[in-house]
């Protein structure tokens, strides 16, 4: 048993500071990412999803060049980010993803303001790769207790907004006759969403928080039937793929000559694949996606 | 400097052309996921030493590959975001490999509109010659399958293949535009300027050569304002574009006022 063990973890695995780092805030990260994604995946904003992650890469950049903690930097961007989108509401699908994108152009334009000014006001080289991708054998110790912090607060507000946000997401109608203030509950939906991708912002990096955020919920609601199961589903092959991901890429430095493979290339690969087995096994099986992960009748948006 | 602007010109013609289907398809997140898959392609053919034009080329295929196999088991949004976090999660592999970081990744994402040598024009004249010549073909197809699928169907019009199509000029004008203005600037050319446009006149045909010229017009601006105060150029994109979909949601939401001033002028 111990011989297999040495067989697939790497020496030094359990022991790494690093390692155990970024485990934590990366389960984190999973763990809520997987919770909200089930919302946005029902909701079918998958492109919000994406676009606060691109967005709140403008708040990293800001961070360095402030020198603040860049989780806040992410935190204060996607919240931005996040209100701007429901500001700016419309109510057809198309219109809201056109909305959406003119905030993410506007939002990478700042990124990209805020990036050039990093180069020429401080030396910091590689920022726009660790904003984007992510170091996560080199996130500090010291975030982890802020890390926790956002994360508990963000399963605090899912578990309240639960049934309204439920609600909202499969009828919006009945929810409006019911009194339910649709729009805050949209809004609020979104800022717990920028909390998860400032989270996976610090581990996979801000381009593929979107991974951890509708990769496992997709896998779960193809799994599951009921919201409930499907959300502890989602944060359960989150935090599979995350923890696998970066053992996987631990090991990798023994097979590529030191040099590695990124945990994000790990965790989206494992995400993916996971994925496609799913589906691919319900197209040949009786059994019938739920009805938010079906596709539509016409081919295109 | 010349070389810029011709280059940019160039461009943002596509873009606002290829962007007025965009739009009136509700494609926002295609448009934006296709050059953002293309990117990792640059990256490998920087380290196979290969024309970055063609890695474009080939990730940007492989983008259009990903979202239609994928739109046929999920919902259009979540099989364009897997496609797409897919496609990224390789160029982080790529990027692992290379040691020239900052620059090279800097210019793949903003795009290096100051630094266009005439070497480079003639790709870019190509490939927009291709891009329009496609759009041109498949106009009058390609609109009624944007305005109502089902109907095109039944009148010869096979919705799968013009998906696909529509996608793959996307795609076309993404490879183009990504070495001069940056993987996450073509959306923003392509969205904003056709928006305005569609807010501006209900004819197709004119929106979208209008589309082609504000993007035009948006472009040079921006290229101006970078140069007079050195910021990015894709900054000004990004605020101009945004501004430009604002303005025309103004406008259109301001069109029964000026229908009833029109009706109550003596």
């Amino acid at each position: 048993m111990t011989m297999l063990l040495s067989l697939i973890v790497e020496p030094g695995f359990f022991a790494s500071g690093p390692v155990r780092t970024a485990a934590v805030v990366g389960g984190v990260a999973a763990v809520v990412s997987g919770a909200v994604g089930v919302f946005t995946v029902i909701r079918g904003q998958s492109f919000a999803g994406h676009s606060l992650a691109d967005v709140s890469s403008a708040g990293g950049a800001a961070a360095f060049l402030l020198g603040i903690n860049p989780l806040l930097g992410f935190l204060g961007m996607g919240v931005i980010a996040a209100a701007c989108m429901e500001l700016f509401h419309v109510d057809r699908a198309s219109e809201r993803d056109l909305v959406t994108g003119v905030v993410t152009g506007a939002g990478l334009g700042l990124a990209a303001l805020l990036l050039y000014l990093d180069v020429t006001m401080s030396s910091t080289t590689g920022a726009a790769v660790t904003v984007m991708f992510g170091s996560m054998f080199a996130i500090p110790a010291s975030i982890v207790p802020l890390a926790l912090a956002v994360g508990i607060g963000a399963l605090v507000a899912i578990a309240v907004l639960y049934r309204p946000l439920l609600l909202c997401s499969l009828d919006p109608d009945l929810a409006a006759v019911r009194g339910v203030p649709v729009r805050l509950v949209g809004l609020l939906h979104l800022v717990v969403a920028a909390l998860a991708v400032a989270l996976s912002a610090m581990t996979v990096g801000a381009i593929l928080s979107t991974a951890l955020l509708i990769g496992p919920a997709a896998i779960a609601l193809h799994l599951a039937k009921r919201p409930g199961m499907a959300i502890l589903l989602a944060s359960a092959i989150g935090v599979a793929a995350t923890w696998g991901g970066i053992l996987v890429a631990y090991d990798s430095y023994e097979w590529t000559g030191g040099h590695g493979w990124p945990v994000s290339f790990c965790i989206v690969a494992i995400i993916f694949t996971s994925y496609v087995a799913v589906a691919q096994t319900e197209l040949g099986g009786v059994r019938q996606a739920p009805r938010a992960a079906r596709p539509p009748v016409s081919s295109r948006d | 400097m010349i070389n810029t602007w011709i280059a940019a010109t160039l461009v943002a013609a596509v873009a606002g052309v290829v962007g007025f289907f965009v739009v009136m398809r509700g494609a926002a997140f295609a448009a934006h996921a296709l050059p953002l898959s293309a990117f990792p392609g640059a990256a490998a053919a920087s380290l196979l030493g290969v024309n970055p034009l063609l890695g474009l080329l080939v990730f940007a295929a492989l983008g259009v590959a990903g979202i239609s196999w994928l739109a046929r088991r999920a919902r259009r949004d979540l099989a364009t975001a897997l496609s797409l976090v897919l496609l990224l999660s390789l160029g982080a592999l790529f990027l692992s490999r290379t040691t020239e970081y900052f620059q090279a990744t800097y210019a793949l994402l903003f795009g290096e509109i100051l630094g266009v040598s005439r070497a480079e024009l003639w790709p870019v004249f190509a490939l927009s010659s291709a891009s329009i010549a496609l759009v041109v073909v498949l106009f009058r197809p390609l609109l009624l399958n944007s305005v109502s699928p089902e109907i095109a169907e039944t009148m010869g019009v096979p919705a799968r293949l013009m998906d696909v199509l529509f996608l793959g000029v996307v795609a076309l004008a993404t490879a183009m535009a990504v070495p001069v203005v940056g993987t996450l600037l073509v959306f923003s050319l392509m969205v904003g300027p056709a928006s305005a446009a569609r807010a501006l006149t209900d004819r197709p045909l004119s929106a979208m050569m209008l589309s082609a010229g504000l993007a035009v017009v948006m472009v040079w601006a921006a290229i101006a304002l970078s140069f007079i105060s050195d910021w990015p150029v894709g900054f000004f994109v990004g605020a101009l574009s945004a501004i430009a979909y604002f303005a025309g949601r103004v406008w259109s939401s301001a069109l029964p006022l000026r229908r009833a001033a029109a009706v109550g002028a003596p």
